[in-house]
């Protein structure tokens, strides 16, 4: 168990900057969970971390020793690649006694140690067999008891579910939220799954273009968005915005129609973007208080509808579970809860 | 449809016969001569198979020859230089195939260039290198020549197999506690057993064939290898074709055995099940 701090870490490849700045403390024990959209430097952070890519500039610290000279054997940390990378040679057993026998354990507590991970993650039946014979989640499991049969001072997680099926996910989701309560470990976890994030996280890290855009608590980002990015990134389907100009009190759009703000808001400042999710928006027949838009699609989820609106020339989507609203091509009022507006200025921050 | 199709699979097997049947049809020759005797080698005509054959031949090569001694040279160079070629292809196509380093793209255009050069070329300089060091007539002195113009190309063949090994699995070896040279023993290597084979079965047969540098470097039958020792079957008047085609057929017997020895790791598909896939 460890806490870890990254201060203004930054990476190159070459001349072309990945990471940019990365700061970040971690305490003992914490899960924190990495997300962004692709390219933008996840894995690369996770990989320095691990010791498998050098660091260009900054400091990454472990339990307060600075780390970036020392290679990955000397940093103790596991980690899941997303390809599993399972030894094709060897049985699951050896896979996952590899790290101890590279240490020199003795017979008794390896053999003890592979068959607690082993029945912790179900994979007693298949202990003697080679990784080729395996199913993707059983491989997945065994990338996991690789990484806990030993006891290493951080987790590291990179994108470890993204092959499989939507139900194995559910499961192994539940799984690994269980085994971080049982070992307690500090982890770093990547993903572009929003709902891993959310129900995985202690914290959330959004990272854009080698950037972290923002750090905070799932709900945090998910109440309080830093900025615009982060703004649409989290939540599904994504927070409408839109565009406008404010003054009197109202943001005027592009179409000339006015939306009231509520008065902890800033009455006047020009060019502002205003964003609301999905989930918050009211719904009610045209005619009745509000914006009045076009219902272009409609996709039933089974647990709820998403309607496609178009509103002021963009789309605009609502989630709701009233099934008044099916027929595209209905005329519906839209309002929104003043408690539910975000609003951002022109350079995209939270105001 | 059925009616192409079933001609298109006859072409197809016709050719691959035709194929064979052009690559083997020396050897076959090879075997025949080996076993007509003398008086009949000329006196029949151009025949499939003679009407008499006989082992004497072989008999004469293994007693009365010095076949047995340059074949056991020819081992011994074959082998040390197969080995050797094949343990520094093997580090060296590792670092070209997972290390970015200065002057790579030199290295590796400078390997490319040492396979352009005739051989006969560098018969002279390579005497006269070797000669002031003793290595002329010398079973040492071909290892070291023969591993010399191997491993380029053996170098290439590595970097082409270790290439096709996800360096995920040495990055999570490192992961687990390995340091990066006991990741390329532990877990790597394994999983190339079937490039080194291959790297190994070319060095050795390329080695064993090679006539230009054995015959240049060494001088008496002493330290002579077998396909310098088969032209001892040539003398001023005649040519003993009986007695060389036998020589000819036991030097086939190591390439065939080594093959045999390492074609269970010619088997692809080591890897299948290492990453999702
Ligand atoms: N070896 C490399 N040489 C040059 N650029 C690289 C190298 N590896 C990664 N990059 C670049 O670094 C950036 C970050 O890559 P990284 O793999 O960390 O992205 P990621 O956030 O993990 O994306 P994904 O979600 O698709 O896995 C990318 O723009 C990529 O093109
Ligand atoms: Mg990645």
């Amino acid at each position: 168990m460890a806490t870890m701090e990254i201060r203004s870490a930054s990476k190159n490849y070459g001349t072309i900057r990945v990471l940019d700045d990365i700061n970040l403390e971690i305490g003992d024990g914490e899960f924190i969970v990495l997300v962004g959209p692709s390219g933008c430097g996840k894995s690369t952070l996770l990989r320095m971390i691990a010791g498998l890519e050098e660091i260009t500039g900054g400091e990454i610290r472990i339990d307060d020793k600075v780390m970036n000279a020392l290679p990955p054997k000397a940093r103790d940390i596991a980690m899941v690649f997303q390809s599993y990378a399972l030894y094709p040679h060897m049985s699951v057993a050896d896979n996952m006694s590899y790290s101890l026998r590279l240490r020199k354990t003795d017979k008794p507590t390896i053999a003890e140690k592979v068959r607690d991970a082993s029945s912790k993650l179900g994979l007693d039946a298949l202990l003697e067999r080679k990784p080729k014979a395996l199913s993707g989640g059983q491989r997945q499991r065994v990338a996991m008891g690789r990484a806990i049969v030993r006891q290493p001072k951080a987790f590291l997680f990179d994108e470890p579910l993204s092959n499989l099926d939507a139900r194995l996910r559910e499961q192994m989701r539940a799984e690994i939220r269980k085994l971080h309560r049982e070992l307690g470990a500090t982890s770093i976890y990547v993903t572009h799954d929003q709902v891993e994030a959310m129900t995985l996280a202690d914290r959330i890290v959004a990272m854009h273009g080698g950037h972290i855009q923002q750090v905070g608590t799932p709900l945090e980002l998910y109440d309080r968005p830093a900025n615009l990015f982060v703004a649409g990134f989290i939540g599904s389907p994504g927070m409408n915005f839109l565009k406008g100009d404010i003054a009197d009190r109202c943001l005027h759009l592009c179409d000339g129609r006015t939306i009231a703000l509520p008065a902890e808001m800033p009455a006047t400042m020009g060019e502002a973007t205003l964003g609301i999710r999905p989930e918050h928006v009211v719904l009610s027949p045209a005619g009745e208080t509000g914006l009045e838009a076009t219902v272009e699609l409609v996709e039933p989820t089974g647990h709820g509808i998403i309607l496609h609106l178009t509103l002021a020339g963009s789309v605009f989507k609502v989630l709701t579970h009233d099934r008044r609203w099916l027929e595209p091509g209905a005329s519906v009022s839209v309002s929104f809860p003043t408690d539910a507006l975000h609003l951002f200025n022109a350079e995209g921050v939270r105001v | 449809m059925t009616a192409t199709r079933l001609f298109g699979t006859l072409a197809h097997r016709a050719a691959i016969l035709c194929f064979i049947a052009f690559a083997l049809f020396p050897l076959y020759w090879l075997l025949k001569v080996s076993v007509t005797p003398n008086d009949l080698l000329y006196s029949e005509g151009v025949r499939m198979w003679p009407s008499r054959t006989t082992l004497d031949h072989f008999r004469f090569v293994l007693a009365n020859s010095e076949f047995p001694r340059f074949f056991a040279n020819s081992l011994i160079v074959s082998g040390s230089t197969a080995l050797v070629s094949t343990v520094l292809a093997a580090l060296m196509g590792y670092a070209l195939s997972r290390f970015q380093f200065r002057g790579k793209l030199w290295l590796a255009a400078l390997l490319l260039i040492t396979q352009m050069f005739p051989l006969v070329m560098l018969v002279a300089p390579i005497f006269k290198i070797l000669s002031p060091l003793g290595l002329t007539n010398s079973l040492t002195g071909l290892v070291i020549v023969y591993t010399a113009f191997n491993v380029p190309f053996a170098s290439f063949l590595m970097q082409g197999f270790f290439d096709g090994i996800p360096s995920d699995l040495e990055q999570a070896a490192m992961i687990d506690g390995a340091d990066r040279f006991t990741a390329f023993r532990h877990i790597i290597l394994p999983l190339a057993l079937p490039g080194v084979a291959a790297t190994l079965g070319f060095v050795f047969t390329a080695a064993w064939s090679e006539m230009i540098f054995a015959l240049m470097l060494i001088s008496g039958s002493e330290k002579a290898t077998f396909p310098v020792g088969l032209l001892t079957f040539v003398s001023k008047f005649s040519v003993d074709y009986g007695q060389m085609m036998a020589a000819g057929v036991l030097a086939l017997i190591p390439a065939c055995l080594f093959f045999l020895l390492i074609q269970r790791y010619l088997v692809q598909g080591m890897t299948a099940g290492a990453v999702k896939g």
